[in-house]
C-alpha cells in the first residue's frame, strides 16, 4: 500500500522525501556505486566512525587527569540515570518542544504568505528576507539578543522614555528568553520546508474543495494540511533536533541559570574532562532523536495513506 | 545489497576499532617513551608554542629571533581544555612550549607529561618574586614557571552599589535589597561553588561529598539574588549597570570601561590562588631554545608588557617595580601584594574527585 505512488507529486519535501524508483536504479548499477563511494567515505569517515567512537568510549571510564581508561564499565550508564540528568534531560526535550510549536505556529502563516505570492520575484525576495540571519553567526545574532532585552537594554529603556513601564522588565536570563531564542535562531528551519511542501501543492485541489462547498477553514484542515504534513514533520525535526542540543542560548540568554543537555555535554567534555560520560549524555541525546526520527516516518507513513486514501 | 552492506558496516566497525586500539597504543607509546632522550635538533630552529590569543607582545617572535636566531610558530588555543585536548590528540614532541593554567598545568605534571626545566638555562628566574617559586603544585618550579598570576574577588560599581561595603562573599550570596537580582557569579566549574565553599569554610579543592552538597544548598539558594552566570560578559554588565557587583577573576574586572567608579573587593573568607604556567611538554626536540624562548618572557619588559595590556599581575618582581604607579591606582587590584595573593588557596587538579565535584556544580545549575 506504501509503495504506491503518491498522488499529489512531490508533496515531500527536502531530507522527507522518498526515494524515487529511478536512482535506486542508478545505484544498483557499477557506476552508480562508484558516485556514491565519496559520499560513503565521507559517511563512514564522520558519521559512522565518530558515532562508533562515542559508543566505544561510553563504555570506559574517565583517568585521574582526564582521558580515557580502557577498563570496562557500564557505570557511566547507571550514572546518566540519576534523576539529575534524567530532569535536565526532560527540561531539554520541554523546552525544545515549546519552541518547536511555536515555530510551527509562526513558521505556517510565514511559509503560506510566501507560497501564495503571485509573482516568483516576490516570492525569491521573502525567502532570502527568510535565509538572510542565516548570513550572520549564530553566537552574534544571539548576543544582540542581549543588547535588546537586558534590563538597561534597548527595549526596557524605550518601553520607559515612552512611559509604559515604571521599572525595567526582565525579559533577559529565564525560560522565556531561552525559548525566543530558539525560536529565532531556527525558525528559518521551520519555514523553508514548509514553504517547498505549500509550494508544490496543487492549487485546483483546494478549488475543487471551494467547489464543493468547503469553507476556507475546512479546507485546510482536511485538504491543505493533511498534504503538507510531510513539510510541516520535516520543519518539526529541523527545529526540534538543533533545539534539544543546544548550549549557547541557554548559557547567554538564559544567563547559565538553567541547563539543557547540550550544556552537559559540553561541560563533561571541557570543564570534567569526562570524555566517557560526556559520550554516554551525547548518546542519551542521540537516543532521544533516534525515537523522533522513528516518529517522524511513522507520520509521514500514515500522511502517504491519508493521501491516497482520502 | 545485503552482503555488500554488512561488508561496509564490519568494514566501518574495523575502522572504529582500529583507530581506537591506535590511539590508546599512542598514549601506552607516551609513557614507554618518556625516559627516552629525544635526539635534539641543531641550529636555528623553529619553535612551537601554543598560547592563549593575544597573550604575548606583538613582536615577540621578531625580538625573539633577532635575540636568538630562532624563529617561532605560534598554535592559538581558546581555553585550557582546548590546550589539552590539542596535546592529547598531538603526537608527542609536537608542541615545544605551552601555556596552561596552575591546575591544568599540574595535571599534566602528574600524568609526567612534562620535560624538567633546566635552571641553568633560565637566568631570569632571578626577577621572579620569591613567593613564585612556592607554588604549592611545582615547589622549586621543577617543570613550570608562572607567567601572571591573579585571585577571584568582586569587582562592583562604587556609584551603583549605595552605602554598603563589599567585602564578603556573603555579599553576592545573600545580597542586600540594593544588590539583589544585579549580581553575577563565574560561570565555570571551578568557580561557580567557590563563594559558598569558602564561606562554609571549606577548601576550594575539595572532592568530600557532604561539603559539595552544603556548598550545592548554598550555591542554590543564592540563585535567587542573581541576574545570572557569567564568565565572559561580567564587566560588560558593570558598564551597562545591568551588574552593580559581579564575581570576576581580579585581571578581568579592570576590563570594565569606566575605571572611575572600579571598586574591587577581595573577601574575607579568602579566595583561590591561579597562575597561568609556561611549561614544556615531553617529547620537545628543542629543549634549548624553549628555555631560552621562557627565559625571553621573564625579562622585564616582557613581564611589564603583560601587566600594562593584559592588567594581569604577573609575579615578575622587576617588572612589577617597573610599572607606572599611576596604573596601581587605577586599577586597585593590581596593587594587590605577592604575599596577599599567596595567602589564597591555590587551585589544585582534583585528580579522581573531579566527577563529584562536577555533579555538585550540575546540581546547581539544573535547580
Amino acid at each position: 500500500m506504501r509503495e504506491r505512488g503518491s498522488f499529489a507529486g512531490g508533496v515531500e519535501a527536502g531530507v522527507v522525501a522518498s526515494t524515487p524508483p529511478r536512482i535506486g536504479g542508478l545505484a544498483r548499477s557499477r557506476y552508480g556505486r562508484l558516485t556514491l563511494a565519496p559520499a560513503f567515505v565521507w559517511w563512514a569517515f564522520f558519521l559512522l566512525a565518530p558515532i562508533g567512537l562515542v559508543l566505544v568510549s561510553s563504555f570506559f571510564r574517565r583517568g585521574p587527569f582526564g582521558g580515557v581508561v580502557y577498563e570496562l564499565t557500564g557505570a557511566n550508564y547507571t550514572r546518566a540515570l540519576d534523576p539529575l540528568y534524567l530532569r535536565v534531560l526532560w527540561y531539554s526535550i520541554r523546552m525544545a518542544l515549546i519552541a518547536t510549536v511555536i515555530c510551527v505556529l509562526v513558521g505556517y502563516p510565514a511559509a503560506s504568505f510566501i507560497a501564495t505570492r503571485p509573482s516568483a520575484r516576490a516570492r525569491n525576495a521573502l525567502l532570502v528576507l527568510v535565509i538572510l540571519p542565516f548570513w550572520t553567526n549564530f553566537l552574534i545574532r544571539t548576543y544582540s539578543w542581549i543588547v535588546l532585552l537586558n534590563r538597561e537594554g534597548v527595549i526596557n529603556r524605550s518601553l520607559i522614555s515612552l512611559g509604559v513601564i515604571d521599572g525595567p522588565l526582565d525579559l533577559l536570563y529565564n525560560d522565556l528568553a531561552i525559548v525566543l531564542g530558539l525560536v529565532y535562531g531556527y525558525l528559518p528551519l521551520m519555514i523553508l520546508p514548509m514553504y517547498a511542501a505549500l509550494e508544490r501543492l496543487n492549487p485546483e485541489v483546494l478549488e475543487a474543495a471551494q467547489d464543493l462547498g468547503s469553507r476556507p477553514f475546512r479546507a485546510l484542515r482536511t485538504v491543505t494540511l493533511p498534504l503538507v504534513v510531510p513539510g510541516i514533520v520535516a520543519g518539526c525535526v529541523f527545529v526540534f533536533v538543533p533545539s534539544l542540543g543546544n548550549f549557547p542560548v541557554p548559557q547567554l540568554l538564559g544567563g547559565g541559570q538553567r541547563i539543557m543537555i547540550g550544556n552537559l555535554v559540553n561541560q563533561q567534555f571541557l570543564d570534567a574532562r569526562d570524555w566517557p560520560f560526556g559520550s554516554t549524555l551525547a548518546l542519551m541525546l542521540m537516543v532521544v532523536l533516534l525515537a523522533l526520527l522513528v516518529a517522524q516516518s511513522w507520520v509521514l507513513r500514515r500522511s502517504r495513506e491519508i493521501e491516497i486514501d482520502g | 545489497m545485503r552482503t555488500r552492506n554488512r561488508i561496509a558496516i564490519r568494514a566501518t566497525l574495523t575502522l572504529v576499532v582500529m583507530t581506537l586500539v591506535a590511539s590508546s597504543c599512542g598514549g601506552d607509546d607516551a609513557v614507554e617513551g618518556s625516559n627516552d632522550a629525544v635526539e635534539q635538533e641543531t641550529g636555528p630552529v623553529t619553535l612551537q608554542v601554543m598560547n592563549f590569543a593575544n597573550y604575548m607582545p606583538e613582536d615577540i617572535a621578531e625580538r625573539f629571533k633577532e635575540a636568538t636566531g630562532h624563529s617561532i610558530e605560534l598554535t592559538l588555543t581558546s581555553s585550557n581544555e582546548d590546550a589539552l585536548a590539542k596535546l592529547d590528540a598531538s603526537p608527542d614532541g609536537t608542541y615545544d612550549v605551552a601555556f596552561l593554567t596552575s591546575p591544568f598545568a599540574e595535571g599534566l605534571i602528574k600524568a609526567g607529561a612534562l620535560e624538567p626545566l633546566d635552571h641553568e638555562k633560565l637566568p631570569n628566574l632571578s626577577n621572579l618574586y620569591p613567593e613564585a617559586t612556592q607554588l604549592a603544585f611545582d615547589e622549586g618550579n621543577a617543570f613550570s614557571v608562572p607567567y601572571s598570576w591573579g585571585t577571584t574577588g568582586i569587582c562592583y560599581r562604587k556609584d551603583l552599589v549605595g552605602n554598603e561595603t563589599i567585602d564578603s562573599w556573603n555579599d553576592l550570596l545573600d545580597p542586600s535589597p540594593a544588590l539583589a537580582g544585579k549580581i553575577t557569579m563565574l560561570d565555570e566549574d571551578r568557580w561557580i561553588l567557590l563563594p559558598a565553599l569558602k564561606t562554609l569554610g571549606y577548601s576550594v579543592n575539595t572532592t568530600n561529598p557532604d561539603e559539595l552538597a552544603a556548598a550545592a544548598d548554598l550555591s542554590i539558594e543564592a540563585k535567587q539574588g542573581l541576574l545570572g552566570y557569567d564568565a565572559e560578559t561580567f564587566y560588560t554588565k558593570l558598564d551597562s549597570g545591568e551588574a552593580v557587583a559581579v564575581m570576576g577573576w581580579d585581571g578581568w574586572c579592570n576590563y570594565v570601561a569606566d575605571t572611575e567608579q572600579l571598586g574591587w573587593a577581595l573577601p574575607e573568607e579568602g579566595s583561590d590562588l591561579w597562575a597561568d604556567m609556561m611549561v614544556i611538554p615531553k617529547g620537545s626536540a628543542r629543549l634549548d631554545a624553549a628555555h631560552q624562548f621562557i627565559d625571553f618572557l621573564l625579562e622585564v619588559e616582557n613581564g611589564q608588557w603583560v601587566a600594562e595590556n593584559i592588567l594581569y599581575k604577573v609575579p615578575n618582581q622587576a617588572a612589577m617595580e617597573a610599572l607606572d604607579p599611576a596604573l596601581l591606582e587605577t586599577y586597585p587590584n593590581l596593587a594587590m601584594s605577592p604575599a596577599e595573593l599567596l595567602a589564597q588557596e591555590p587551585l589544585r587538579d582534583l585528580g579522581e574527585g573531579q566527577p563529584a565535584f562536577t555533579d555538585a556544580v550540575t546540581r546547581v545549575k539544573a535547580s
